[in-house]
């Protein structure tokens, strides 16, 4: 009977895939997403081969120059090219975007699974820890955090993971709730399947897509927290590239220089963008028909 | 269950999460890599500085005698004194609070106004253009950092079109407040707006559909007076709670604006002492934001009963 179960929820997530590769050509917003995000992707990935500069190079004798055919963008104050900064910050944020939802997405989604399936003790715990961390508004517990760790990419990872757990718990908590009664958990339970093989093989599939989902819109928020660290000078240290620093950097020259401050910030809004068109697309494809 | 029983049911959540919250912040300082005192009174102190230090904050004691001591200042309202002014940590944020008081409450009244029109033009044309381009703010607004947000407004308006507004500071006298805040505000706005809007549109188009909005429309009563008096009412009681909800996000918000337009608020007190190495103030800011964030969950809940007297027989 257990084996029976497996094969039908196997059935469903196959036919679940397959939907997918039907439709997501149709679902403008998602190829939308995917069409900015690539190309931003892709422009990162070839920066050495599309930037004339090295991001990091001063030239002191051209400071704050304009647009012309070596600099495409222009120079900032210390004559370093704003194209290739642009691009290499790029390359910068997203990398540490990337990654800094990984582990509240895998810690997170643990947890959510332990406390949905086993209640009692370790669903009180997790609850108390996630409203606990709600209470704290997101910024101010992120700055604290790297302020007591220390700048740097290793401490945003760290204050990120800390903060961006309790959402990805919640939401799988939630799932796990509705899908332990359904019937296909409860034939593997009758089956005599380990708790481990239900939680992993069975649950987790089935309940995951709203995570992914969720991690989407949550990379938007981790890149405006990753670049407001830059700005605030506690983020991604000099002389790496960022986003947060360009405008940071900029705003002393807003009266004179303002594209200065105001480019970088367009490229975060479109990488933004990308990625809630992405987000949104996701959500409409991976919902059940 | 009567309102006082819940208002008493919910004080009683909250012990739990307030001691949850002061070990969090207690804990702060140990995550300091290496010795705390050491790293935050940096290389040039002398040792004797930095045993002194270790002393008074109690860093050489065991750790629940550490949280102890903590707790017994915090309940007496005492949150340190800080390294750099040498002055209560906790005189410090209260000077400043009345300026982040102002930001928040501005600028969640200007969410308001922005949100509250643009929901209600999306669920009377459902589906049709003006629904899809404020579908879209959300969706593009989301995606904007605050303090460029800031920066950009304080060009445009501070800067070129007619230098209208200070570009920063916080003015003299209520007017003065209100001139130049409102820049600060209207950022602070745009942060939250989209959440407001989304959820807006979707509790009026639920308020919509439901029988007693049929029956006023039967009934033959203008649709304006559906809308104000009937859909509207009901809708603002979601929005409150998703105002409420999302209060952390706009009091983070504030500590970078305050930032951008130079304004002496507690968010501009936490900046600087970060850039000072002035841990009881840092600790002492992040422990009373989150206080304010618990306090304002326990207000929306109980906004959200007074206004909606089923909630409390849930």
């Amino acid at each position: 009977m257990a084996v029976a179960a497996e094969v039908v929820a196997e059935a469903q997530l196959v036919e679940h895939r397959r939907g997918f590769r039907r439709r997501w050509y149709r679902t403008p917003s998602f190829v939308a997403g995917v069409s900015i995000l690539g190309m931003i992707v892709l422009a990162a990935a070839a920066a050495p081969l599309i930037t004339q500069h090295n991001p990091t190079d001063q030239d002191l004798l051209h400071t704050l120059a304009g647009p012309s055919s070596s600099h495409w963008l222009g120079t900032d104050d210390l004559g370093r090219d704003v194209w290739s900064r642009l691009v290499y910050g790029a390359r910068t944020d997203l990398r540490v975007a990337f990654l800094a939802v990984l582990f509240p997405f895998a810690i997170g989604t643990l947890l959510g699974l332990l406390s949905g399936y086993y209640g009692r003790w370790i669903d009180v715990l997790t609850n108390w820890l996630v409203n606990v961390v709600v209470a704290f508004p997101f910024y101010v517990l992120i700055i604290a955090l790297v302020f007591a760790l220390g700048p740097g990419t290793r401490s945003i990872y760290i204050a990120i993971t800390l903060v961006g757990w309790v959402s990805y718990a919640r939401i799988i908590r939630g799932e796990v709730l509705v899908a332990k009664r359904r019937d296909y958990v409860l034939a593997a339970k009758a089956g005599g399947l380990s708790d481990a093989r239900i939680l992993f093989r069975h649950l987790l599939p089935n309940v995951v897509t709203q995570a992914i989902v969720f991690a989407m819109s949550d990379i938007v928020l981790d890149i405006l927290a990753i670049v407001t660290l830059g700005y605030l000078g506690l983020g991604v240290q000099p002389p790496t590239p960022d986003w947060g620093r360009m405008i940071a950097d900029g705003q002393t020259f807003l009266t004179t220089h303002w594209e200065l401050s105001t480019i970088p910030g367009v490229a975060i809004v479109i990488t933004a963008l990308g990625l809630s068109l992405l987000a949104d697309g996701l959500a409409d494809l991976l919902r059940p028909e | 269950m009567s309102l006082g029983a819940y208002v008493g049911r919910r004080l009683l959540h909250l012990v739990p999460i307030a001691l949850g919250v002061t070990i969090l912040c207690f804990f702060l300082i140990h995550l300091v890599p290496g010795d705390p005192a050491r790293t935050i009174l940096g290389n040039q102190a002398t040792d004797q500085r930095v045993a002194l230090l270790r002393h008074q904050w109690g860093l050489d004691r065991p750790l629940p005698v550490q949280y102890g001591k903590f707790m017994g200042r915090v309940v007496h309202g005492d949150l340190g004194t800080s390294l750099f002014y040498g002055v209560s940590a906790g005189r410090l944020v209260l000077q400043r609070l009345p300026v982040t008081l102002w930001l928040i409450g501005f600028g969640a009244l200007l969410s308001v106004l922005i949100a509250v029109p643009l929901a209600v033009i999306a669920a009377t044309h459902r589906d049709r253009l003006p629904d899809h381009v404020v579908r879209a703010v959300p969706l593009v607004g989301l995606g904007f950092p605050p303090f460029w947000v800031g920066i950009v407004l304080l060009l445009v308006f501070g800067l070129h079109l007619g230098r209208g507004f200070p570009v920063g500071g916080y003015g003299n006298g209520f007017t003065g407040h209100l001139h130049s805040m409102f820049l600060p505000a209207l950022t602070v706005a745009f942060g939250i707006s989209p959440i407001l809007v989304r959820s807006l549109r979707a509790s009026l188009l639920e308020v919509l559909e439901s029988d007693y909005v049929v029956t006023a429309r039967s009934k033959g009563l203008p649709e304006r007076r559906v809308l104000g008096r009937h859909a509207l009412r009901n809708a603002v009681i979601s929005t409150v709670s998703v105002l409420g909800v999302n209060i952390g996000y706009l009091v983070g918000g504030t500590l970078v604006i305050e930032q951008v337009y130079a304004l002496p608020g507690v968010g501009q007190l936490m900046i600087n002492s970060i850039n000072q190495r002035d841990f009881p103030i840092v600790q002492g800011v992040t422990l009373v934001f989150s206080v304010m964030v618990v306090l304002v969950y326990l207000l929306t809940d109980v906004a959200h009963a007074l206004l909606d007297p089923r909630v409390r027989f849930e």
